[in-house]
């Protein structure tokens, strides 16, 4: 199947000679919910810029429905709805006005019943008449979570849709976004947060200082990110690994100080008492022990220290 | 084309002028009406004609460019400043119209509004001074050539500004000094030289001068050539808006 975004080789290197995107090469499948995970400045809200007009890409080209969004913008950016991170609304303007506003703006004929149908989902019909100023920060958002769909997008871009909403407001978020996917809409969101990705997406993809390091199915991805880590520091230092232990995920450092267990977290059982019996019937005493799950930033860092 | 695009950008321009109905037509036809007051009506019943004009009516058209110009200005420079200063801005780059139809809304609408005002000007002196309209055709192709030229001028200028100061610095600092030495409130040829050729590189005297020779016939220069300089100075201004599209100068990264 024709993916819905194709994007190969873009990169960007703003004015100031900063080097937020390293050749990305990415496809979006139709009909999926694709999350692009990475810690902040990775380069999510840049890429998604490109996409969607705001900012000219250094190389690389772009299609969205097998059109190209330079050349072919008027059809590529009539696909695609964009709900940025920021908060940014018109003070004054009511709700009603912004979202018509933003219909119009795309090329789309005016549509009264439409747009209600939009602002009941969101909730938003009893505050249409208010003016934005007068709207909570969780209410801006959807206003502009309208705004976005009252062209009726085929592609929808969610730039860190739940940063600084609660916990309400965030499963509704999650709520309506799955809905639009079931009414064909293809979902591309950012996030630094892990189980939002874990929650919503199909695939995801890590990005970090500017490179993709890896795209995988949501699944795969988990039980990579789902690793702990238990260290065990040693009274007296072991010369090899005991065969008595080999079954274990164990390694032992260098200096033969400390060993190294890893589990999978999501698992019933860490297996952690055992190999605590384990080693207490081989005569290893422990100096101390600590566990540890990989947070996301490290798993990153390794990630690219991997990529070379 | 995206009219519906246009048509958008048009409406939520008018609102905003709706919304500060006060603030952008009460108030310059307040400051244009003191002017007839104190210039029109207690000095100028002191003063001789001017080719052949009252002075109360002779200051009439000039009167008009300096509201015009300056409301064109500051009308279509803040239309595009703000979105860029609070970041709206995001929603009409990733929309699906060309640079043509984003300036035809915005200048569309900063035009119309100086139309309004230049109208509404022109109903208020009548209840301080008599004037006639020689070539009405003319007067109003003026009107109309200056409030678009002066919006796309005022354009340029809200996509140069990055702050609110720079907003101000052109309208304050060149064009009101500029009106006001351009033969607003007297005929150039009253001047001494060298004053009076010096005049001459003043691009506003082509359009005061213009713009008076609809009202009474009377002009300090060719009216042919105060045209030419009109459009001469519209074609720069097209050209600057085609560069700062073609190049995303300011506006996109």
């Amino acid at each position: 199947m024709q993916p819905i975004i194709s994007i190969k080789g873009i990169s960007k290197t703003y004015a100031s000679g900063f080097t937020a995107l390293k050749s990305i090469d990415l496809e979006i499948r139709k009909g999926e919910i694709f999350a692009l995970l990475g810690p902040n400045g990775a380069g999510k809200t840049t890429l998604i810029s490109i996409i969607c007009g705001i900012v000219n890409a250094s190389s690389g080209t772009i299609s969205a429905d097998g059109v190209d969004i330079v050349h072919d913008y008027r059809a590529a950016r009539s696909l695609i709805g964009l709900v940025p991170q920021e908060l940014t609304t018109d003070a004054f303007e009511s709700v009603w006005d912004t979202v018509s506003f933003s219909r119009g703006l795309f090329g789309k004929p005016a549509d009264p019943a439409y747009i209600e149908k939009v602002l009941r989902q969101l909730s938003l019909w009893d505050k249409r008449r208010s003016k934005m100023l007068a709207l909570s920060g969780g209410m801006k958002r959807r206003v502009m979570i309208a705004k976005a769909l009252s062209h009726e997008p085929r592609i929808l871009f969610l730039d860190e849709p739940t940063a600084g909403v609660d916990v309400e407001l965030r499963r509704d978020m999650w709520e309506m976004v799955r809905g639009l996917r079931e009414s064909g809409v293809t979902i591309i969101l950012t996030t630094h947060y892990i189980e939002e990705a874990e929650e919503m997406a199909d695939r995801i993809g890590v990005i970090n200082r500017g490179e993709l390091i890896l795209v995988e199915d949501k699944h795969a991805l988990m039980q990579k990110l789902g690793q702990k880590q238990l260290h065990l520091h040693l009274q007296t230092s072991l010369e090899t690994l005991p065969a008595t232990l080999a079954h274990y995920n164990l390694t032992l450092s260098e200096d033969g100080q400390q060993l190294t267990y890893t589990f999978d977290a999501h698992q019933e059982t860490s297996g952690i008492a055992e190999l605590l019996r384990s080693l207490s019937a081989q005569g290893i005493d422990l100096k101390d022990l600590q566990s540890k799950q990989s947070s996301l930033e490290e798993i990153f860092v390794n990630l690219v220290k991997g990529n070379g | 084309m995206n009219i519906n695009g246009i048509r958008a950008i048009y409406k939520f321009e008018m609102a905003r002028t709706r919304r500060t109905l006060m603030q952008s037509i009460a108030s310059p036809v307040l400051s244009t009406s003191l002017y007839f007051i104190v210039f029109g009506t207690a000095i100028g019943s002191r003063m001789g004609e001017i080719d052949g004009v009252g002075y109360g009516a002779f200051i009439i058209p000039g009167l008009l460019m300096l509201s015009l110009l300056s409301e064109s200005i500051s009308n279509a420079s803040f239309g595009i400043f703000f979105p860029k200063f609070s970041g709206t801005i995001y929603e009409v780059l990733s929309a699906p119209v060309s640079p043509f139809e984003i300036v035809a809304g915005y200048v569309g609408a900063a035009a119309t509004k100086s139309l309004i005002i230049g109208i509404l000007i022109l109903a208020t002196a009548r209840l301080f001074v008599d004037y006639s309209i020689l070539h009405p055709f003319w007067m109003l192709a003026f009107l109309l050539l200056t409030a678009l030229t002066f919006s796309l001028f005022g354009f340029i200028i809200g996509v140069w500004a990055d702050d609110f100061q720079k907003l101000q610095v052109i309208p304050l600092m060149v064009i009101t000094p500029l009106t006001f030495l351009g033969g607003a409130f007297y005929s150039i040829n009253m001047l001494p030289e060298p004053w009076q050729s010096l005049t001459l590189f003043n691009p506003v005297v082509y359009l005061i001068s213009g713009f008076r020779w609809a009202f009474y016939g009377v002009a300090d220069v060719n009216v042919g050539l105060s045209l030419g300089m009109t459009l001469l100075f519209m074609v720069i201004c097209l050209s600057a808006v085609w560069w700062i599209f073609r190049t995303g100068y300011r506006i996109k990264q």
